[in-house]
């Protein structure tokens, strides 16, 4: 287990059928993190079995007993970390090797680990000078994001739709790369099992007053994540699962 | 037209219906709603020129349209009650699934249970978290 900073720090992983490059992935976050939380969703190519393997690197795997969606994966890995007592930041960090660790690093010590008090009637929330929530954002600073334009166009469309409804002003609305507070791990209740738990995460974000900011984060496509990630058809099961709620 | 006014309007009601409310007040209206439906079908069946009279009162040339615009809504509503329903049921599997999920993983501190791949906590007939 690394010595670092990071003891009140767990990785939260959704992982579903990641086998070719959740190995490095694993390497990779266990290399500066001592708690990994990764949510298997049923995988059916041995991702767990991958998982299993970091046990004594500090990973706990917690399986799905069927699919239920990268939402569901993500809510019951904040289940899970809320578990320990001792856990007073979370990462959320994607399976496919898109996110890059020195990025989580940085995100995670722009939070205020301090304000952490579950219960206590004092609801001084105004007070509080840190960060609840940072948000990793690919196109913060005119990133381009290294991606093809019909999908840049796609995304982008998504992002605005998504500031309309949720009523923020974000660069980039689905990425899966975001560093919390226990504060803001208790606040979250994704009840969108599929992709647009990305939006429901923000609209709860804004509801529950946390205190929020864009980290621009670096995200690296290779061809497996190109050929793997979402289509442009996903993004209409987006929206009509954020329509027809 | 009329009748594409009475059928845009229908299924407008339909969709706002089957997404908002609930309880009881929105099961009651369902029973109304299929009563109703029941009971038009009834008065159709013995009286097949009444059906035609209301289609040409609302411009639709003959019955059997109207029986066709009026099944085409009846059909989307049922759809869409569907869709609602299944989420709810998504919903609670979800809830369940994860309990188990829970149950059966690992402490978040300390050492693991070491050799043995079966969680202590783990339901009988669980699945076994070792897959090779």
């Amino acid at each position: 287990m690394p010595a670092t900073g990071f003891d009140d720090v767990w990785v939260v992983i959704p992982v579903y059928n990641e086998a070719a490059v959740f190995a490095s992935v694993l390497a990779d976050v266990t290399g500066t993190f001592g708690h990994v939380c990764v949510v298997d969703d049923c995988s059916t190519d041995g991702s767990a079995a991958i998982a299993q393997e970091f046990a004594g690197r500090g990973v706990r795997l917690v399986r799905h007993p069927f699919n239920l969606g990268q939402g569901a994966a993500l809510q019951t890995g904040l289940e899970y970390v809320l578990g320990d007592p001792l856990m007073r930041r979370v990462i959320t960090f994607d399976a496919d090797g898109q996110h890059h660790v020195a990025d989580a690093v940085a995100m995670v010590e722009r939070l205020d680990a301090s304000g952490a008090t579950p219960a206590g009637p004092a609801g001084q929330a105004s007070s509080r000078p840190g960060l609840d929530v940072v948000l990793g954002s690919r196109f913060l600073g005119g990133g381009k994001g290294e991606m093809g334009g019909a999908k840049r166009l796609v995304l982008k469309a998504a992002i605005a739709y998504t500031n309309l409804v949720v009523g923020m002003k974000l660069t980039d609305t689905h990425n899966g790369l975001r560093a919390m507070n226990r504060r803001a791990v208790a606040a979250l209740h994704i009840t969108q099992n599929g992709m647009a738990h990305a939006t429901e995460i923000l609209e709860q974000v804004k509801r529950a007053n946390l205190a929020y900011v864009e980290h621009k984060v670096k995200i690296s496509y290779s061809p497996y994540a190109k050929a793997k990630g979402q289509s442009l058809l996903n993004a209409i099961n987006i929206l009509v699962d954020l329509v027809l709620r | 037209m009329l009748i594409k006014v009475v059928l845009i309007l229908a299924v407008a009601v339909v969709s706002l219906f089957m997404l908002r409310g609930h309880g009881a007040r929105r099961q009651a209206l369902r029973r109304l709603g299929l009563l109703a439906f029941a009971a038009v079908a009834v008065v159709s069946i013995i009286f097949p020129d009444l059906l035609t009279a209301v289609a040409q009162k609302i411009n639709v040339g003959r019955g059997a349209d109207l029986l066709l615009y009026v099944l085409i809504v009846v059909f989307f509503s049922y759809v869409a009650s569907r869709y609602v329903r299944d989420r709810r049921a998504d919903q609670r599997v979800t809830a369940l699934a994860r309990r188990l999920a829970l149950s059966e993983a690992p402490p978040p501190r300390g050492a693991l249970p070491a050799a043995g791949p079966e969680p202590q906590t783990g339901l009988a007939g669980g699945p076994t978290p070792e897959a090779p």
